[in-house]
C-alpha cells in the first residue's frame, strides 16, 4: 500500500509538468464560445499528439505513446491542475476509435486513427433513439442491404457533438425478424454523407451540445460495417465497455474551494463553515467523491499488476453525478436569495457551481442512468436475478 | 502508486480468514451476547494471542513481530467480518499503540505482556452522555493517585490496564496509564446495545497511575483507531451484504426471487457502493497511518465516517431484506446491527468525526496554501 509516485511515475510526472509548463500559452480553458473552445482544444490535441502525450496508453502502432494507465492519469491530473478541460474528444477516443481499432480494416485504421488522435477528426456515438435509450436493444433505425451498400434510415437522438463531428458510430436494425439483440448491425458513417441531417437540441442547461440526427436513406458502403451483419450488439457493447479510466480533477469544484467558499459565506452569526449541518453534509459529500477517486486508484493498481479491474470500477458516475448535484444545490441555496443570481460576473466562482447544478441532471442520465447503473451492479456484481424479460427470444417485430 | 495489499498480506488474510471461520462462528458471538456473565470470549482471545496477533505490530525487542499497521488492518478486517467478541481494539489499537508511541522505558516493559495476552487494555475517556469532551473531565489525579468515575468503558470488565483521561494536578486533562489490578478499582457491568462487546463503569479511588501523554497523543490514537476500526466495519459490512444477497437469491415472493425486484436490487447495489467507497477511504487512511503522513487527520476521519455509514447501512438493510425472519432473536442479522452501533459509537460518534473531517481538511488546505 503506497500512495506516492514510484520513481518511474515521478519521472513521468516531471516530464509531463515540464511539457505543460513549456506550452503554458497553448493550454485551452473553458472560456469563449463553443467554436473558439473547439479550435483551441484541437490545437492543443495536436501538440499533445506530436509530443506523445495524447492517447498515452495506446500502442505506438496507432499513434499512442505505449504508456501505462497510471501515466495517463498522471498526465490528466497535471492538465486538470492547470485548468485544461477534458472536452470534445472523449467519445471519439474513449469509445469510437477503440472500436475502429478492434473491428475496422487495416487501411481504415491507417486513415482514421491518427487524425482522431491529433484532434483533426471528431467522432460521435449514434446509439440512442427516441424509443431506445436505456433499452438500447430497442433500436429501430433500419439498415437495408443493397449490393455493396447499406441504406440507413431512421432517427437518432441525444447525439452529443454530432454538429461538429466528422464521423459517427451507428447501430441499426438489419433484420427485424430476429429477436431484439440479434438482427442489429454497427457501422461507421461520414457525417457529411448525403441524407444525414443534424438538428441541435436545446438542453435544460441552456446549451446545445446534443442533437437529433436523421438518416434519410443514407448510403453506406459495406466496408464501413463493423463486425458481422447481425452482430451489431456485440460491437456496441464493446464500444461502451471501452469508456476509459478517467483521472485527474472530477467535475465540480474541489474540496479546498468548497471549504474556502463556505468560509466566505455568511450563515447565522458566523459562516457556513461553522454550521454543523453543513459540515456534516460536506463530510458525506467528501467521502463519496474522494472515495470514487481513490477507487480509481485501486483500479489502476489492478491494471498495473496485469489484473482485470474489479467490479468496483463501476461505481464512479453513479456516485459523482448525484453528489455533484446535491453539493451544488447546497452551496447555491446557502447563498440565500443571492443564490438565484446566475451570472459569471456576479455569482460565486464565476457561476461554476450554478453551471454544475444545471448540468448535473444530464450527467445522471447520460451513459447509463442511475437506475440502470444500480441494475448493473446488482445483476453483474452481486449476481442478483434479472427481472421478467417478456421480450426475450421474440422476433423484434412482435415486441413493444 | 500501489494502492492495494501485497501478496504477503493476502496470504496473511487467507490464513486469518481460515482461522476465524473455524474458531469464530456466529454461534460463538451469540454465546457472549446471550451470557450476561461474559463480556468477551476468552478462548478465542487466547487463540488470537497464540496466532501472534496481539504481538503483530510490537517491536521485536519487546516480544513482537515488528510488522506494519497495514498488516494489522488485514487482521482488523477479518476480525470485523466475524464480529469477533474480543478486546482486540482496546488492547492493540489503543494500549499497545499508546505505549509504542509515547511510553517511557518502564511503560514499554508492558509490551511483552501484551504480546503474550496477559495484558488487556481499555480506553477510559467518557464520563457520561455526549461526545467525549476534552475539557469537561471530572476524574483527577493527585499525588499520582487517580479518583473518579469513567463510563462507559469498552472492555472495562476484562481489561488489566486502562488509558484514562483525567485532570492532572495543574487541572490539565492528560492521558494516564493505570493498572486495573488494584483494590481502588471497582468495575460494574453495564447493559450495552451490543452485549457481545461488554462495557463497564470503572470507579477509581486512589489508584496509582503514570502520565503517558497529552491531547496530541489522544488525537493520534483516535486517528489510528479510526482507520483500524474502519477495516473492522468494512469486514462486517461486506459480510452483512453477502448475507442479504444470498437471501435475496433464495427467497421468493409473488412468483419470483425477491432479488429480482428493483427495490431490493437497488438497495443492495447502494450497500455495495457504500462498502467500496469505505474500502477506498480506508486504504488511504492506512497508507497515511503507516507513512506517518500529515494527511492522517483527514484521511482517518474520512475512513471512519465512510465505514460507519457502510456498516450501518448494510446491517440495517440486511434485516429489511430478510423480512420477518430478520427481526427474530434467532436470526444473525441483529448481531451485525448491534455491532454496527457499537462501532459507530466506539470512539466518538459519526457526527463528531464528520466535524473532525471538515476541521482537519480546512487546517490542511489552509497550511498548504
Ligand atoms: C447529456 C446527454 C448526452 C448524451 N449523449 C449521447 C450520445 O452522445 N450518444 C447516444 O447514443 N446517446 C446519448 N445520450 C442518451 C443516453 O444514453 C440516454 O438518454 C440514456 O441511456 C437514457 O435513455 P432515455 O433517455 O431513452 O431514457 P429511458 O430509458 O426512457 O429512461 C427513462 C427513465 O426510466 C428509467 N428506466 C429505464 N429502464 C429502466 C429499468 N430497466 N429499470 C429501472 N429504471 C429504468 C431510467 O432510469 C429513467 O429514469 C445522452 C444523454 C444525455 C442526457
Amino acid at each position: 500500500m503506497d500512495f506516492s509516485d514510484t520513481p518511474a511515475e515521478a519521472e513521468f510526472r516531471t516530464r509531463a509538468q515540464q511539457f505543460l509548463d513549456a506550452h503554458r500559452d497553448d493550454l485551452p480553458s473553458l472560456a469563449g464560445s463553443e467554436e473558439e473552445r473547439l479550435e483551441r482544444q484541437r490545437k492543443w490535441q495536436a501538440i499533445k499528439a506530436k509530443h506523445g502525450f495524447a492517447c498515452i496508453t495506446w500502442d505506438r502502432e496507432w499513434g499512442g505513446a505505449g504508456g501505462t494507465a497510471m501515466e495517463a492519469v498522471i498526465f490528466r491530473e497535471e492538465e486538470a491542475r492547470r485548468g485544461v478541460p477534458d472536452a470534445f474528444f472523449g467519445i471519439g477516443l474513449g469509445l469510437c476509435i477503440p472500436t475502429i481499432i478492434r473491428y475496422a480494416s487495416k487501411e481504415q485504421k491507417q486513415q482514421l486513427v491518427a487524425p482522431a488522435i491529433r484532434g483533426e477528426q471528431i467522432w460521435c456515438q449514434l446509439f440512442s433513439e427516441p424509443a431506445a435509450g436505456s433499452d438500447l436493444a430497442g433500436v429501430r433505425a433500419k439498415a437495408v442491404r443493397e449490393g455493396d451498400e447499406w441504406v440507413l434510415s431512421g432517427q437518432k437522438v441525444w447525439t452529443s457533438g454530432a454538429h461538429y463531428s466528422d464521423f459517427g458510430l451507428v447501430i441499426a436494425r438489419s433484420d427485424p425478424d430476429q429477436p431484439r439483440h440479434k438482427g442489429l448491425t454497427t457501422f461507421f458513417v461520414k457525417m457529411d454523407a448525403p441524407g444525414i441531417e443534424v438538428r441541435p437540441i436545446h438542453q435544460m442547461s441552456g446549451g446545445m451540445e446534443f442533437n437529433e440526427v436523421f438518416f434519410n436513406d443514407v448510403r453506406v458502403p459495406d466496408d464501413q460495417r463493423l463486425g458481422d451483419a447481425g452482430e451489431g450488439w456485440k460491437v456496441a457493447i464493446y464500444a461502451l465497455m471501452n469508456e476509459r479510466v478517467q483521472g485527474g480533477k472530477q467535475r465540480g469544484i474541489s474540496a479546498a474551494e468548497t471549504i474556502a467558499l463556505a468560509r466566505r459565506t455568511p450563515a447565522g452569526d458566523a459562516t457556513l463553515a461553522d454550521d454543523g449541518a453543513f459540515r456534516g453534509a460536506f463530510a458525506d459529500w467528501y467521502i463519496r467523491t474522494r472515495g470514487v477517486q481513490l477507487t480509481r486508484y485501486r483500479t489502476l493498481t489492478a491494471m498495473s499488476r496485469g489484473q482485470t479491474p474489479g467490479p468496483e470500477a463501476s461505481i464512479g458516475k453513479l456516485v459523482t453525478a448525484f453528489e455533484l448535484q446535491e453539493m451544488s444545490r447546497l452551496l447555491v441555496e446557502a447563498q440565500g436569495l443571492y443564490g438565484l443570481v446566475d451570472d459569471s460576473e456576479l455569482s460565486m466562482l464565476r457561476a461554476e457551481v450554478h453551471h454544475d447544478l444545471l448540468h448535473a441532471p444530464g450527467i445522471r442520465i447520460a451513459g447509463g442512468t442511475d437506475e440502470i447503473l444500480r441494475n448493473i451492479i446488482a445483476e453483474r456484481v452481486l449476481g442478483l436475478p434479472k427481472g421478467p424479460q417478456p421480450e426475450k427470444g421474440k422476433p423484434f417485430t412482435l415486441t413493444k | 502508486m500501489n494502492f492495494d495489499f501485497s501478496e504477503d498480506q493476502e496470504i496473511l488474510r487467507g490464513e486469518a480468514r481460515k482461522f476465524l471461520e473455524a474458531r469464530c462462528p456466529l454461534a460463538l458471538v451469540r454465546g457472549v451476547l446471550e451470557d450476561e456473565g461474559r463480556s468477551h470470549d476468552a478462548t478465542l482471545w487466547q487463540g488470537l494471542v497464540d496466532q501472534g496477533w496481539t504481538a503483530l505490530t510490537l517491536p521485536e525487542e519487546h516480544g513482537g513481530l515488528g510488522m506494519s499497521r497495514t498488516d494489522l488492518c488485514v487482521l482488523a478486517e477479518e476480525l470485523g467480518r466475524v464480529l469477533a467478541p474480543v478486546p482486540f481494539a482496546s488492547t492493540v489499537y489503543f494500549l499497545a499503540e499508546a505505549i509504542m508511541l509515547a511510553g517511557s522505558d518502564i511503560q514499554r516493559e508492558k509490551l511483552p505482556a501484551i504480546a503474550s495476552g496477559e495484558c488487556i487494555g481499555c480506553l477510559a475517556i467518557d464520563e457520561g452522555a455526549g461526545e467525549p469532551s476534552r475539557k469537561k473531565v471530572e476524574a483527577r489525579v493527585q499525588n499520582g493517585l487517580l479518583s473518579g468515575i469513567k463510563q462507559p468503558v469498552i472492555d472495562g470488565l476484562c481489561a488489566t490496564d486502562a488509558l484514562v483521561w483525567a485532570r492532572d494536578e495543574s487541572e490539565t486533562p492528560r492521558l494516564f496509564l493505570a493498572s486495573l489490578v488494584h483494590e481502588g478499582v471497582r468495575r460494574v457491568a453495564i447493559d450495552s446495545l451490543d452485549p457481545s462487546r461488554g462495557i463497564a463503569r470503572l470507579e477509581f479511588s486512589g489508584v496509582p497511575v503514570q502520565p503517558i501523554g497529552g491531547p496530541e497523543l489522544l488525537d493520534r490514537l483516535l486517528d489510528g483507531a479510526a482507520v483500524l476500526l474502519a477495516f473492522e466495519q468494512i469486514g462486517g459490512a461486506d459480510r452483512a451484504l453477502e448475507q442479504a444477497v444470498a437471501f435475496a437469491k433464495e427467497r421468493s415472493a409473488f412468483g419470483r426471487e425477491i432479488g429480482s425486484y428493483q427495490a431490493i436490487k437497488h438497495k443492495l447495489a447502494d450497500a455495495y457502493v457504500h462498502n467500496q467507497i469505505a474500502r477506498s477511504n480506508a486504504y488511504y487512511g492506512i497508507w497515511a497511518l503507516d507513512a506517518d503522513s500529515d494527511e492522517l487527520p483527514h484521511a482517518a476521519a474520512a475512513a471512519r465516517v465512510s465505514a460507519c455509514q457502510a456498516m450501518w447501512y448494510a446491517a440495517r438493510e440486511s434485516i429489511q431484506t430478510h423480512g420477518g425472519i430478520g427481526f427474530t432473536w434467532e436470526a444473525d442479522q441483529h448481531l451485525f446491527y448491534r455491532r454496527a452501533l457499537h462501532l459507530n459509537m466506539a470512539i466518538g460518534s459519526p457526527r463528531m468525526w464528520r466535524d473532525r473531517l471538515f476541521a482537519a481538511l480546512e487546517m490542511h488546505d489552509g497550511d498548504s496554501n
